[in-house]
């Protein structure tokens, strides 16, 4: 069954989530909410963005009605994966006085089984760049682990682009190869609404037992790839990676990052809704009587003032120092550490900078600098 | 005079110097020795020598009203002290006093400044060699004025 | 370039490298006005907890092995957490040994420990100082301020494995005779007729010295030592690395002879919360020590 190809019919798809759910899984996908598409558990097929797509620019997000019904006829908002497997904010233990010393009990929470409905090609690879970061190193996460372990993917292979896209140029999508349990491509032909599922492991495979299909035939396929090539031809951006650590690293001192640095700011929206970004902060709280303490980690960003603090001040105290910093870890720095980029080109970062900065031209202005005085 | 002039031209100071200039220069030189405790100079006097330290060490001082004497700089072996001989008004700005006993090349700067008038070409090398070692004296006492080791909130 | 998506066994992890260990104050000692030495040792009970820390192993003389450079997160109840170099020795684990300088909240109340106070310690991380490259080679320790503590294990261990270096000079600054750490084991180091140890302060008063004055950087043109044949260890304020090797590159020596210490802020002390970031170097797991040559590029580049 691995490696197979099915069909499973728009009316069965409610069947798929129930399939998950007797399975113990906690199925979580797209929903709309407060006019945007965002990702929280989901129990039906009701509850996802039927007939809704996303209209994406620098600095610009907006839901519109499609003509269709399609359930997955959109791109990716402001949510990432990333919200359930590295959470925002985790407590990691507690501890209480014992006496002069103390006694700490570490977070066991037994997380959800999740089972992830809809993810990209992109946020595919965002996954797995952040495996690299969590659990290949010398030391391993374990609430991390504790959820990747466990999880579900249900990749859905993207047929149009969005405003912001440039998987292309990343080498990230559109079309999921690799590192889920199902990948579908959600067809609409005509008076026709179905799926064609690729089956990628024994889980998968598993968990279609309980929803009808029949195999693909050639021409399905064949409408799916086209599909696919579609979105491929309508990338929104483009980025060219040649020889960009390089680039980059020769470029620390560009002008280009005092221009930037006059309009970024440093809200950290794009740390936030990027799907590899993992930078985490440590609170150690107690309770108003002194006799318990607790430990959390929250997400942080590179782009707040405090996070270089060493005593006397913050190494990187410009704005100009902070951005420079994001842009050339996420697209030079990352692959000396991790063995691949950081930016996945879902263009997240491009749609929710509120000045709409745009990585993509960053990147084209220094390497163009270069070009025009050689 | 022959000894003065070897010491003299095996000290980095004054190496690649022509030889011709070590013997003019030995002219105005004799060895000194500074008992511990004994200073060299004082603050206001007029600038008449500079010392090449050949072993021993010395103690640049100043003294702060309500702070009392404080130590600016210690030279030691190899050391060249002295340099407001080279530029008006031609006075010492600090106390120097030796703190062991130490032996220096003591050189006459009246002396000095005769023959680099006879010989520009001498002045130039020297000039050279002293801008030197003020830039030296400035690098690092530029370095103390940031106060590296201090708690900076 | 495409991540290599790779269908992978997740091994089922054990412990948390975010849990703390406990360990008892054995003994403070005030090394400046500012500046306490705290002797650890570990708690002899288990963690209640069944998801151990990874740094519960103890060596067979009871404590935790670390290299000279290495440093620990030491934790205080409710205050929180910094990191601070060990500066022990290390062939004796058995007491853990760090040197804090009171800058900040949690430093303050470091060092207003007492003996029989419990702390929390995660560690030892980090890279060490090339004990075991630089045998063969004479070696030049060049340290400023509090930069001494990360030395001082090094120090150790050279000392009582002597033969196998060759010249060693020992170079410290501090800023005044007041302000100086470990005053007698610098005379005792001195007194050895084996080690050559010059120590001078930024300024001072002649009735409370008697040494060198100046910044430490002068110190470097007489040390002795074969330029071709020395390992170089320099630690304390960046800028004061920074001239120390200048004047090290002028005596002679290769960026791959010179070895700094790397400081920046920490969070979690194993790769994840992405504060250390130097570059494409996290300081906490491909420092704090770095050999300069493979720093070179972004060392002294400002803001980075």
């Amino acid at each position: 069954m691995i490696g197979e190809r099915v069909i499973v019919e728009r009316q069965d798809f409610q069947k798929l989530l129930d399939a998950l759910r007797q399975k113990g899984y906690v199925t979580v996908g797209p929903t709309v909410r407060d006019r945007a598409i965002i990702y929280d558990e989901i129990a039906s097929v009701e509850d996802l963005p039927i007939g809704w797509t996303d209209e994406q620019d620098g600095g610009k997000y907006r839901l519109k009605r499609r003509a269709d019904q399609a359930l997955f006829g959109y791109v990716v908002g402001p949510h990432s994966w990333k919200k359930f497997l590295h959470p925002p904010v985790l407590s990691l233990w507690k501890a209480r006085k014992n006496g002069k010393g103390f006694e700490i009990t570490p977070n066991r929470d037994e997380p959800p089984r999740y089972a992830f409905i809809g993810v990209r090609s992109c946020e595919l690879h965002a996954i797995f760049i952040q495996d690299r970061v969590f659990t290949n190193g010398k030391f391993v996460d374990p609430h991390y682990q504790a959820r990747r372990r466990n999880l579900f993917i249900v990749a859905v292979n993207c047929v149009q682009a969005g405003g912001t896209c440039f998987c292309v140029s990343m080498k990230t999508g559109p079309k999921a190869i690799a590192g889920f349990d199902l990948a579908l491509t959600e067809i609409l032909d005509g008076q026709r609404h179905y799926f064609v599922v690729e089956i990628s492991t024994t889980l998968g495979a598993d968990i279609l037992q309980r929803v009808p299909t029949k195999p693909a035939q050639p021409r399905d396929l064949q409408i799916a790839e086209e599909r696919i090539q579609q979105a491929a031809q309508q990338m929104g951006r483009q980025l060219d990676t040649t020889n960009i650590k390089e680039l980059l690293y020769r470029n620390l001192e560009h002008p280009r990052w005092d221009e930037v640095a006059a309009r970024c700011l440093n809200c950290a929206n794009c740390t936030m809704v990027c799907p590899t970004c993992f930078c985490t902060t440590v609170e150690d709280v107690t309770d108003l009587t002194g006799s318990e303490a607790e430990r959390v980690r929250k997400w942080d960003s590179c782009f707040t003032m405090d996070f270089s603090y060493i005593h006397g001040g913050s190494v990187r105290a410009s704005a100009k120092s902070r951005y420079r910093q994001w842009l050339t870890h996420k697209l030079a720095s990352w692959l000396d550490q991790f063995g691949t980029s950081g930016c996945v080109g879902c263009g997240r970062c491009i749609t929710w900078c509120p000045v709409g900065i745009d990585i993509t031209e960053e990147v084209r202005a220094i390497r163009e600098s270069e070009q025009s005085t050689a | 005079m022959d000894t003065l002039e070897r010491l003299l031209s095996e000290h980095p100071f004054f190496k690649d110097l022509d030889p011709r200039y070590i013997q003019l220069i030995a002219g105005c030189a004799r060895e000194v020795t500074f008992k511990a405790g004994e200073f060299i100079f004082r603050e206001g006097d007029p600038s008449s020598h500079f010392w090449l330290i050949r072993s021993g060490k010395i103690s640049l001082e100043v003294f702060v009203p309500g702070r009392g004497t404080l130590m600016i700089e210690t030279l030691g072996e190899g050391d060249v002290m002295g340099w407001s001989w080279a530029v008006p008004p031609y006075r010492k700005q600090y106390d120097a006093r030796a703190l062991e006993l130490t032996r220096a090349i003591e050189f006459d700067a009246m002396c000095i400044r005769g023959k680099c008038d006879e010989e520009p070409k001498l002045g130039y090398e020297l000039f050279k060699r002293f801008a030197q070692i003020i830039g030296q004296r400035l690098q690092a006492t530029r370095l103390r004025l940031i106060d590296i080791y201090g708690s900076h909130d | 370039m495409a991540v290599t998506i790779k269908p992978q066994t997740i091994e089922i992890v054990q412990t948390d490298p975010m849990v703390p260990v406990p360990y008892r104050v054995l003994r403070v000692r005030r090394e400046t006005k500012d500046t306490f030495t705290l002797e650890l040792e570990p708690l002899p009970q288990p963690l209640t907890s069944p998801v151990p820390s990874p740094f519960t192993e103890r060596g067979a003389e009871g404590g935790v092995r670390f290299a000279p450079g290495q440093f620990t997160m030491l934790y205080l109840f409710g205050v929180g957490e910094v990191p601070i170099s060990i500066s022990g020795d290390p062939a004796h684990p058995e007491l853990l040994v760090h040197t804090v300088r009171a800058v900040g909240t949690v430093t303050k109340a470091l060092c207003r420990l007492k003996r029989g106070d419990i702390l929390g310690v995660r560690g030892p991380f980090g890279s060490s100082w090339p004990m075991a490259e630089a045998v063969g080679n004479d070696i030049l320790i060049v340290a400023g301020g509090v930069g001494l503590a990360p030395l001082r294990p090094a120090i150790y261990h050279i000392l009582s494995h002597r033969g196998e270096y060759g010249r060693v000079v020992v170079l410290y600054g501090a800023r005044t005779p007041g302000d100086m750490l470990y005053k007698k084991e610098l005379v005792q180091w001195r007194g050895r007729f084996d080690i050559q140890v010059e120590v001078t302060v930024d300024a001072a008063r002649p009735d409370e010295w008697r040494g060198n004055v100046g910044v430490v950087t002068t110190l470097i043109p007489r040390a002795q030592f074969d330029p071709y044949h020395v390992t170089a260890l320099v630690c304390g304020p960046e800028v004061m690395m920074r001239f120390a090797i200048l004047e090290l590159q002028k005596r002679g020596l290769r960026d791959d002879q010179i070895y700094i210490s790397m400081e920046r802020n920490m969070k979690c002390a194993v790769g994840f919360c992405g504060h250390c970031q130097y570059g494409p170097h996290f300081v906490c797991k491909d420092g704090p020590v770095f050999r300069f040559d493979k720093v070179k590029e972004i060392f002294g580049k400002r803001e980075i």
